[in-house]
């Protein structure tokens, strides 16, 4: 079980998948996950499941609709601009109140962007990009390690919340290879008690079920309800690790890949005597606001270090509140932190300096844009009358 | 006393909320037959689309799933793989099935996924209230096409039976009409065949139901009926346009 062997992120993924009962996959190709959807094709028949290749992203996530009202532990995995076309599907997944798993194994943003890893889509899965009222569980690893064994996690979360759980990597999680081991046995689904929602075959007389999505007039019930299993997992279900936090003068916030290059940071800033901490939140959904907000307290400043333009920031301001300065290192669409660079923006935290901290206005200091329209190039021209 | 007419039992007693003359509920009683007397009512699953049908989740006595536009074909896919022995169906209307749902129905063709696929034909947005569907009519009005569909601009209407038999996996698409009563005993036979098919693993079915919508032509039940006769039959004729369930 606890056999060390040397996996890439998206094949540890997709392996812990598999292990933890997953028997339905739907996906469609996209870089930089496709290692999933082909690990799935190669080993998900053996396990007594079912692979999908989709037509679309939308199919996928629709098929996994679909398989989770089964009560079957369903997945699709895709990246950015893919998950972007499933969040129709995850709005409605979370409206019929059905467990699944989602990878996004995240690329450089906006649109097709680039296929190196990136941390984007934050905004994307906290926030959610479908419509209505609802809230997806968010994991975040940033090992391979954790690629492999939050699947296990992902599933058990969205079952007993029935609603929808992420498993949030990047690009370069997914690419590269570490020693890795599983901490838990294989799960056979058929062993496990059948779901008392799941529509099914075997009825024995009891009474038909549904799983539906439009709720008309029992909207706003729906909805309440819904919002105490949303209270109760940010209540409980929060999760964060922890490194020297207690007692530093610069707080780090980073989460997957990001916080790796923090770790680099604290030993470079320890080798100058400085005294810096991570907080690595692995829920990012429920987001760990409490604690995050209890260590602020006892430091100096708090530097977010996210690959994008300043959106974990937000979390992190609305969890410490105003009580100690935020700051932000900004590496977005593709770009990746190191200890060096970090290192930059946590003295100046410390002394004042603006190297390596990101503000958005200061960031358009002196410069001007203004659409133009030139009347020597021509005029736009009629385009009445259509075809 | 002899019963020689009953409600199927795989329909539950909620009223109906269709309008009068449209033939959903034919269309629904039709499928209910079916199933008890395939008696395969236990393990049947639907997939109720958005639109007039909506509500079809509350109809059909066995255990159903509603989704969104268009996506039917899909979600039945993954419900038919994660239970293989379920009887599968995604009944959907033609804006659902012909425009935003036009890659799931040809890809579940493609696969030959075995499921049952029961498509209502009316020409024209029913629940939103009457605009241009891919099946509207050369010239037909709605609120979309307020001086008629005109092809200069909005193309032809689409005829998905004879689209879909270029697929290889599409093993039976027939096409049948609710107007007469002659017309609902053979839709009843073409229903029937699409889950026998499914029950015997044929693959991909389909039944397109060239249904009336006299709310939305603003027409009467009769005016409605003879719209179906002598402008929808015209486009859309009946008939079998594939039949491989006996290879």
């Amino acid at each position: 079980m606890t056999e060390k062997t040397l996996r890439k992120g998206n094949e540890a993924l997709a392996e812990g998948a598999i292990r933890a009962g997953a028997r339905f996959f739907a996906g469609y190709p996209i870089t930089p996950q496709n290692e999933v959807p082909e690990y799935m094709s190669a080993y998900m028949a053996d396990a007594g499941g079912a692979f999908v290749q989709a037509e679309s992203e939308v199919a996928a996530i629709n098929m996994v609709y679909g398989a989770a009202a089964t009560g079957t532990r369903s997945m699709t995995s895709s990246s950015s601009p893919g998950i972007s076309l499933k969040q129709e599907g995850i709005t409605y997944l979370a409206s019929a109140d059905l467990p699944c798993l989602i990878v996004n194994v995240m690329r450089g943003g906006p649109g097709l962007g680039s296929i190196g890893g990136a941390q984007g889509d934050y905004f994307q899965a906290t926030r959610g990009g479908g419509n209505g009222d609802y809230r997806v569980i968010v994991l975040a690893p940033n090992s391979v390690e954790e690629l492999g064994n939050f699947p296990k996690l992902g599933f058990e979360l969205a079952e007993k919340y029935r609603m929808p759980c992420m498993i949030l990597a990047d690009g370069i999680l997914g690419q590269m290879m570490e020693s890795m081991a599983f901490h838990f046995d294989p799960i056979d689904p058929r062993a496990l008690g059948k779901l008392d929602w799941a529509v099914d075959i075997e009825k024995n007389g009891r009474p038909k079920r549904k799983v539906f999505s439009y709720k008309g007039d029992n909207l706003i019930a729906d909805v309440t309800e819904r919002a105490k299993r949303y209270g109760l997992i940010e209540k409980t279900e929060t999760r964060w690790e922890e490194r020297d936090c207690e007692d530093c003068d610069v707080l780090l916030v980073a989460y997957g890949l990001s916080s790796r290059a923090c770790l680099e940071a604290i030993q470079k800033a320890k080798e100058e005597g400085l005294k810096v901490g991570l907080f690595r939140p692995i829920t990012l959904w429920p987001f760990p606001a409490q604690r995050l907000a209890k260590l602020a307290t006892r430091a100096k400043a708090v530097l977010a270090v996210e690959q994008s333009l300043g959106q974990m920031v937000q979390d992190v301001k609305l969890a410490i509140n105003g009580q100690t300065p935020v700051y932000l290192n900004a590496y977005p669409a593709g770009g990746q932190p190191d200890g060096n660079s970090i290192l930059t923006a946590v003295k100046s935290c410390l002394n004042g300096g603006k190297e390596g901290l990101f503000d958005l206005q200061e960031h358009a200091e002196g410069f001007a844009y203004e659409c133009k329209r030139d009347l020597s190039l021509g005029v736009q021209g009629d385009c009445k009358g259509g075809k | 006393m002899t019963i020689i007419a009953k409600k199927p039992q795989s329909l539950t007693d909620i009223p109906m909320h269709y309008c009068p003359g449209c033939g959903h509920g034919i269309v629904h009683r039709l499928m209910a037959e079916t199933f008890d007397e395939l008696n395969i009512a236990g393990r049947v699953i639907g997939v109720a689309p958005v639109g007039c049908a909506v509500f079809a989740d509350d109809y059909f006595a066995c255990d159903m799933v509603q989704g969104a536009h268009g996506r039917g074909p899909a979600i039945a896919t993954g419900i038919k793989r994660s239970k293989p022995q379920a009887i599968v169906f995604s009944y959907q209307g033609d804006g659902d099935l012909a425009s935003i749902g036009m890659a799931e129905i040809v890809h579940a063709a493609v696969r030959s996924e075995n499921i049952t696929i029961i498509f209502i034909n009316n020409a024209i947005y029913g629940m939103t209230g009457g605009q241009m569907a891919p099946t509207t009519l050369v010239g037909q009005v709605a609120t979309t096409a307020p001086k008629g569909r005109d092809p200069k601009l909005q193309g032809w209407p689409i005829n998905m039976c004879e689209m879909l038999s270029q697929i290889t996996g599409a093993k039976y698409l027939e096409r049948v009409a609710v107007d007469t009563a002659q017309h609902v005993m053979a839709a009843k036979k073409a229903i029937k065949k699409a889950f026998e098919n499914q029950v015997k693993g044929v693959g991909f079915s389909m039944v397109e139901v060239i249904s009336q919508c006299p709310t939305n032509w603003h027409a009467s039940v009769e005016q409605a009926l003879e719209f179906v006769r002598t402008q929808m039959m015209p486009q859309y004729p009946l008939g079998v346009f594939k039949d491989e369930g006996a290879k």
